[in-house]
């Protein structure tokens, strides 16, 4: 492993993006920062702003109104990005599907690298998820 | 001027907590003049689907409008179907249903504090509010099976019973919040930089919180006395000895305190309920059909007062399903609250209410004169915020 890859998979900070959730997955994700689960032992940081994050984590269904910004959002993250998709909306549009304003699924919009699927993706899941993302990302 | 603010032009089905949502706040120097909100990032058309899924399929979809008051959408969902049966669920299961929600606003109230800690710079009381919110989730996790979405509300009262066991951990659990909620309380109201943050910043008047149509803790904390649990209770909350906590502040640290009275308001209320809890069934079986009709129904969610509105054509599917959820009723108040303010104390008024901003939503600064413009996150204005009061 060269030490690019090795310092990267050390630390993957992280950005939340709520594209129409209904909060569930969000509190989930943050739940799964604070000390009960504490994803930041694997070094992972929320962070802010898209321009500090390796990793954008994705919740909801993508309404049409936030789409052109959750792709802003993408465009901003610097190279090599990955993308998590959090509960069963992100995956496929789970409960709300075929409902008019949505496009089903974060990965109609932008690339997705790990799907984390439940209604709400419970912090254990989303723990899951994060290690088979580093995994990939040490390559 | 204030009045324009209140009409709404797109209501998103639920514009709370985390949730993506715009503000344009007109601003010269540090003084914010005006804000004016901009709302449907997360339209998903809830109302439109609710009317192509079965009465049943809607206690789920119903559930998902909100998952942090879950519990309290579906309750008002059901107590809306069930007044159009023209039923009365079971005394068992309302006492059930009661302590659900007590404990939806225990997290909720808990996950809010720890929100609002964080958005002043004092991430260590927003990592031990969330570790005891664990408490909590455990407790919700043990009765219904889930952490989130429940799917424990039925149309006729609720799916599993609570069993004595169950009974007794969730009573020591009870004893073990409200203890570190009055030691959180006390802190919060006699440490230094938590006042120096929060005191007479984000002030509501009595009198504008009426006028804006606030509702919650955000109206409460305003020193007026409406809680829909007291002024039109239903479940079994006209059986149940508690009070109607107020503050008479109209600031953030009023509300901050109000919502650390509830919890512990809360934590007693569960008690009390766990202890005469009636005995029979908890369960009663509803036809498919809903007879034709209209209903408005409410509950007091954690954040404030929830209103559904059903209409029936006697299928099995409602022709019009209607949500106003509270933080929409918030919204003209934030909007008082932010004119006038200061740009450092922006994060914290605006979470004061009890949304939740997704991070990454923008808040569009333009300069009152010369309309320039300029983007910042909302870590970029929480780190300047606590920054500038550092500077002070």
């Amino acid at each position: 492993m060269n030490v690019v890859k090795w310092a990267r998979s050390k630390s993957p900070w992280i950005i939340h993006f709520n594209t129409g959730s209904c909060n569930g997955c969000d509190i989930e994700v943050v739940a799964a920062l604070t000390p009960k689960f504490d994803l930041e032992r694997f070094g992972v940081l929320l962070k802010g702003s898209p321009r500090h994050a390796d990793v954008i984590v994705v919740t909801g269904p993508v309404t049409n109104q936030v789409k052109e910004r959750l792709k802003r959002v993408y465009e901003q993250m610097p190279s090599p990005k990955f993308v998590m998709a959090i509960g069963t909306c992100a995956c496929s549009g789970g409960v709300f599907k075929d409902c008019y304003n949505l496009c089903q699924g974060v990965d109609k919009v932008i690339p997705v690298d790990i799907y984390v699927p439940g209604c709400a993706a419970s912090p254990e899941a989303i723990i899951d998820g994060a290690a088979k993302l580093l995994k990939k990302i040490s390559g | 001027m204030d009045e324009e603010r209140v009409i709404i032009p797109i209501g998103p089905q639920h514009p709370a907590l985390k949730e993506p949502m715009n503000f344009m706040l007109k601003v010269e120097g540090e003084k914010v003049l005006e804000a004016i909100p901009n709302l449907g990032y997360n339209h998903r058309g809830i109302e439109k689907a609710a009317t192509v899924r079965t009465y049943i399929q809607n206690l789920y979809l119903a559930e998902r409008i909100c998952g942090i008051c879950s519990i309290a959408h579906v309750q008002c969902y059901a107590q809306g179907v069930e007044k159009l049966l023209e039923m009365e669920i079971p005394p068992r299961a309302q006492y059930v249903r009661l302590i659900l929600s007590e404990l939806n606003r225990l997290h909720s109230h808990l996950l809010w504090v720890g929100v609002a800690a964080h958005e002043i710079g004092f991430d260590t009381l927003f990592m031990y509010l969330w570790r005891d919110r664990e408490i909590v989730m455990d407790t919700l996790e043990l009765i219904t099976g889930n952490r989130v979405s429940y799917g424990f509300t039925m149309l006729g009262g609720v799916r599993r019973d609570i069993s004595p066991d169950m009974a007794a951990r969730v009573k020591k659990e009870m004893k073990t919040v409200r203890d570190r909620t009055q030691y959180y309380k006390k802190m919060s109201s006699n440490e230094r930089s938590i006042l120096k943050r929060t005191q007479g910043v984000g002030i509501l008047k009595p009198q504008d919180a009426l006028a804006l149509c606030a509702c919650g803790p955000t109206l409460r904390a305003s020193n007026i006395k409406w809680d829909v649990r007291r002024e039109d209770p239903y479940l079994a909350y006209n059986e149940i000895p508690f009070n109607v906590v107020t503050s008479d502040g109209c600031d953030v640290l009023s509300r901050m305190i109000v919502h650390y009275d509830e919890v512990i308001e809360a934590t007693n209320i569960i008690e009390y309920a766990l202890d005469h809890m009636p005995s029979g069934s908890f369960r009663e079986k509803v036809t498919r059909r809903i007879p034709a009709g209209e209903v408005v129904s409410r509950v007091e969610a954690p954040r404030g007062e929830d209103i559904h509105y059903i209409k029936s054509n006697g299928t099995d599917k409602p022709e019009r399903f209607k949500v106003r959820a509270p933080t929409l009723g918030n919204i003209p108040a934030v909007c008082k609250m932010l004119s006038d303010s200061y740009i450092a104390d922006v994060p914290i008024i605006l979470a004061g209410i009890d949304p939740c901003f997704s991070c990454t939503d923008r808040v569009t600064f333009v300069k009152g004169e010369m309309g320039k413009g300029w983007i910042w996150t909302q870590e970029e204005l929480r780190r300047y915020a606590n920054r500038w009061y550092q500077q002070r």
